[in-house]
């Protein structure tokens, strides 16, 4: 196969960061190439630079033998380099047809534009209704706007960036699919991501970062997920150990609860029942957006509901607010760690006092604040969990988001709590910090606390969890027993594949 | 190229350098308009900055400065309370004037009794006046999601028409031979706020001034209300995740702010005012909201900024009367003393990079 892209020791650098370091690979056509590595190894900047969007330091590229200098994405896309991106940039008050028509540089009219993006989508079995309105769709339906708006420029390379994230493992497949068939045709894939078994189902060839240097390369197919895992983290590790905890009596009881998201296009819950004993871990899947942060304030007590909704050991807290919730055992960690779980700008001590207080004593009767006592339980979370920190006076912005979640976890972890809500528990972090958490989470539960892990990672709710559930726009199915569930009985209970009912049709 | 780059934590020594190299850039851009006004900008500007404190007049102008200060201090450290959790009270000017009225009021209702209490009910009053002004665009925040920037602002032009009805209808004097104005508070020992030290500039309002600082900084730093507000302030949805009720907030932070705007209106109008007039309002309200941001939120800061705004409208009233500079120029010189300290903060979370920061592409 003939080179089409060709990465020379490419270098740049942040303030503070060196993101690439002498990066070279390449990519033939046809080609579907895995960039792995964990968060922060430097694989967004890479892509970015091939992109248009950032500018080298140094080093070159090259494609189809010439020299390739991309000034700007629409230089990029104009050599035949096309980028999906893992946050989507479509107008929900638009249809597709239209959003489409943004994202090009000489739009034919709609109707022409319809037309061609009903070929484009019959052609590779991602069925797309032009007319439809973006903020009706589902996050897959989405991706396949992005895909399609992608495709229709005819791209010799398209950059894929985390793009199986927001997809049901019906939808994956599907992906997979028309990702295969344009590979045939010779267009070139640039796949990154950091879920090992995808790529080892669909990519030729790999090139692995860390700290912002290639440290291997290797085709995946002749390697296990382990292997490639332990070069992505530079060390060997273990996987979180389960010690079968007794289970005991209901800690939290939801029942019948319907609530109206308090988010501009969010999901709004309804009729979500389930409970979860002493020394239960609940494992909550769903694509982003089908209600998961609404569960997890409806849970906190930032959304109040009905008293007999929400019980804790037995009592009525639902119309109580995250103090009372607090006093009774409740913990709960939300996703969004800068702005939500913890004030950026504030100290990790201020950080540690802001949901501790209740439960640690920190306060006196007359409401004033023992600091002293406050920094030293930030101390405490801070060595129990690593958190790699100056010191406790830093403030939360300066931490990386891998330390920042660790010391969150610790936080609540650390409260003695009875029932524990997480969100998102190992977002962003990386996979040592991450067995650390979930370790820390079936500590919690093997003495007793009663948790709730809403994740969109489903390998991590299949490690942690022993009953399982999924949220599908705003309802939540019956929860089951872990053991002897497949991937197809989860894929249905997020919902199968939204939409997708035509799709490869002709097979 | 100059290029700004976040700071990953805010600088510690800008936060206090840029109250001071505000008031420095002031002094010269001040001085260059004073220049082209044809003044002497050294003159000026010693006139302004150093003769109250040391010049011949001193002995008096001291105590003005006192005077001056103290409602601007005891406003600055109620609205930063509200500030910090991004509570934009604008208003004080208005919940200044309905204090000394509420204040003014009862004591004029009193007037011709004698009693130590008749003093304090009036200090009462005049809080509950000014308080209560702040509750209303407090409750029309919380109630219908209005918005208390605006509807602050607008009751302070209410609040001049009642006080403008006050001085020439219901409060008053009867004897005074139809000209607007009350009856003055100097001729009334149980309600007049005198100095506390003859001649000191020292009365009650100054001495609840550095009261209220101690305590609005205890409350900062050490208590859960003070963690709440800065909380509020700096990550709202955070602050609903450690459990704050915004609209309590709301309704606490309008309710000091206003109800300390009323004492500051309560002491002026029972001391250095003396009586209720048209024009008693001398926009303390205005100006001590540039009295809290150039004191950092913080109400230490805050009482060393009260006493330099101070200097500027005693030693700007000097230069007007010896050096005839216009009142508007002052005015000016105070309003460009917010812009350089807004301009100059940019410097606390952001620092400057000369050049483009990065090493340029080779081949």
């Amino acid at each position: 196969m003939t080179e089409l892209l060709a990465v020379k020791g490419v270098t740049k650098a942040y303030p503070g960061v060196v993101a690439n370091s002498d990066v070279s690979f390449s990519i033939s056509e046809g080609e579907v190439h895995a960039l792995l590595g964990e968060n922060g190894a430097g694989k967004s900047t890479l892509v970015k630079m091939i992109y248009g969007l950032v500018r080298p330091d140094s080093g070159s590229m090259t494609l189809r033998g010439q020299a390739y200098r991309p000034g700007k994405p629409a230089e990029a896309r104009r050599l035949g380099v096309a980028m999906v991106f893992q946050h989507f940039s479509l107008f929900e008050a638009l249809d597709v047809a239209e959003n489409v028509a943004l994202g090009m540089e000489n739009p034919p009219p709609l109707r022409e534009l319809s037309a061609r993006i009903r070929a484009v989508s019959e052609e590779y079995g991602l069925p797309l209704d032009p007319t439809r309105m973006v903020g009706d769709l589902s996050a897959g339906e989405r991706q396949r706007v992005e895909i399609i708006r992608c495709l229709l420029q005819d791209p010799k390379l398209l950059i894929m960036d985390e793009p199986t994230s927001v997809l049901t493992p019906q939808e994956v497949e599907i992906l997979f699919k028309t990702l295969r068939q344009l590979s045939a045709e010779g267009t070139a894939i640039l796949y990154i991501s950091h879920k090992l078994e995808e790529i080892r189902a669909l990519c030729d060839e790999a090139t692995i970062l860390r700290r912002g240097k290639v440290v291997a390369t290797c085709t995946p197919r002749d390697r296990t997920a382990r292997e490639m895992a332990e070069l992505m983290v530079g060390a060997a590790f273990t996987p979180p150990e389960r010690r079968a905890g007794e289970k005991g009596a209901v800690a939290l009881g939801v029942s019948g609860l319907s609530v109206d998201s308090p988010i501009p296009f969010g999901t709004s819950l309804k009729d979500v029942s389930f409970t979860v004993a002493k020394g239960e871990v609940l494992g909550i899947a769903g694509v982003a957006g089908n209600g998961q942060d609404e569960l997890l304030l409806a849970l906190s007590g930032e959304l109040k509901v009905a008293a007999d909704r929400v019980r804790i050991d037995g009592q009525p807290m639902g119309d109580q607010g995250p103090v009372a919730r607090r006093k009774v055992g409740l913990v709960a960690a939300p996703e969004d760690r800068y702005g939500h779980a913890a004030a950026p700008d504030m100290s990790l001590i201020e950080n540690a006092f802001l949901t501790a207080g209740v439960r640690k004593g920190l306060t006196n009767r007359w409401g004033f604040i023992n600091w002293a006592k406050t920094r030293a339980f930030a101390e405490e979370v801070i060595a129990e969990y690593d958190v790699r920190t100056p010191g406790p006076g830093v403030a939360a912005r300066a931490l990386s988001g891998g330390n920042l979640q660790k010391f969150l976890m610790g936080r609540e972890l650390n409260q003695a709590p009875s029932v524990i809500v997480i969100n998102q528990p190992t977002w962003g972090v990386d996979a040592a910090a991450a067995a650390q958490i979930r370790q820390a989470i079936l500590d919690r539960a093997a003495s007793g606390a009663a948790v709730v892990v809403i994740s969109q990672d489903l390998d991590e709710l299949l490690e942690v969890s022993d009953s399982f559930a999924a949220l599908n726009g705003g309802r939540l199915s019956k929860p089951r027993t872990v053991e002897g569930l497949t991937m197809d009985e989860i894929g249905l209970m997020m919902g199968g594949a939204h939409g997708m009912e035509v799709a490869h049709h002709a097979e | 190229m100059l290029r700004l780059e976040k700071r990953p934590t805010p600088s510690q020594f800008w936060l206090y350098a840029t109250p001071v190299v505000a008031v420095l850039l002031t002094m010269i851009v001040g001085g260059m308009l004073f220049a082209a006004m044809g003044k002497d900008p050294f003159a000026v500007i010693r006139t302004i900055f150093w003769d109250p404190l040391f010049g011949g007049m001193s002995g008096y102008l001291r105590g003005q400065l006192i005077v001056k200060a103290g409602p601007l201090i005891l406003i600055a450290i109620g609205l930063a309370l509200g500030f910090r959790a991004g509570i934009w009270n604008i208003g004080a000017e208005g919940q200044y004037i309905m204090g000394a009225i509420s204040g003014a009021a009862v004591g004029l209702y009193f007037h011709s009794m004698e009693g130590f209490w008749i003093f304090p009910l009036m200090v009462l009053a005049g809080a509950l006046g000014g308080w209560a002004w702040g509750m209303i665009p407090a409750l029309l925040k919380t109630k219908f999601n209005t918005n208390e920037i605006l509807v602050s602002l607008m009751l302070v032009y209410v609040a001049e028409s009642i006080l403008a009805m006050a001085a020439t209808g219901f409060l008053r004097d009867p004897d005074g031979m139809g000209f607007p104005g009350s009856k003055n508070f100097r001729n009334y020992p149980s309600a007049h706020n005198a100095d506390l030290i003859a001649g000191s500039g020292l009365h009650w309002g100054g001495l609840a001034a550095l009261i209220g600082a101690m305590i609005v900084a205890a409350i900062l730093l050490w208590h859960v209300l003070g963690f709440q507000i800065r909380l509020a302030g700096q990550a709202p949805r955070a602050a609903r995740f450690h459990g704050v009720n915004p609209s309590k907030l709301v309704v606490l932070c309008m309710g000091i702010s206003g109800g300390l705007a009323g004492l500051a209106g309560v002491f002026e109008v029972t001391g250095p005012a003396a009586q209720i007039t048209i024009n008693f309002n001398v926009g303390y309200g205005f100006t001590a909201i540039i009295v809290a941001f150039l004191g950092r939120l913080n109400p230490i800061g805050i009482v060393l900024a009260g006493f330099l705004m101070a200097l500027t409208y005693v030693g700007g009233e000097m230069a007007s009367t010896q050096l005839g500079l216009p009142t508007a120029a002052v005015q000016v010189f105070q309003g460009m003393l917010l812009f350089f300290l807004l301009a100059v903060d940019v410097l606390t979370n952001y620092r400057v990079r000369v050049g483009s920061g990065a090493v340029k592409v080779g081949g």
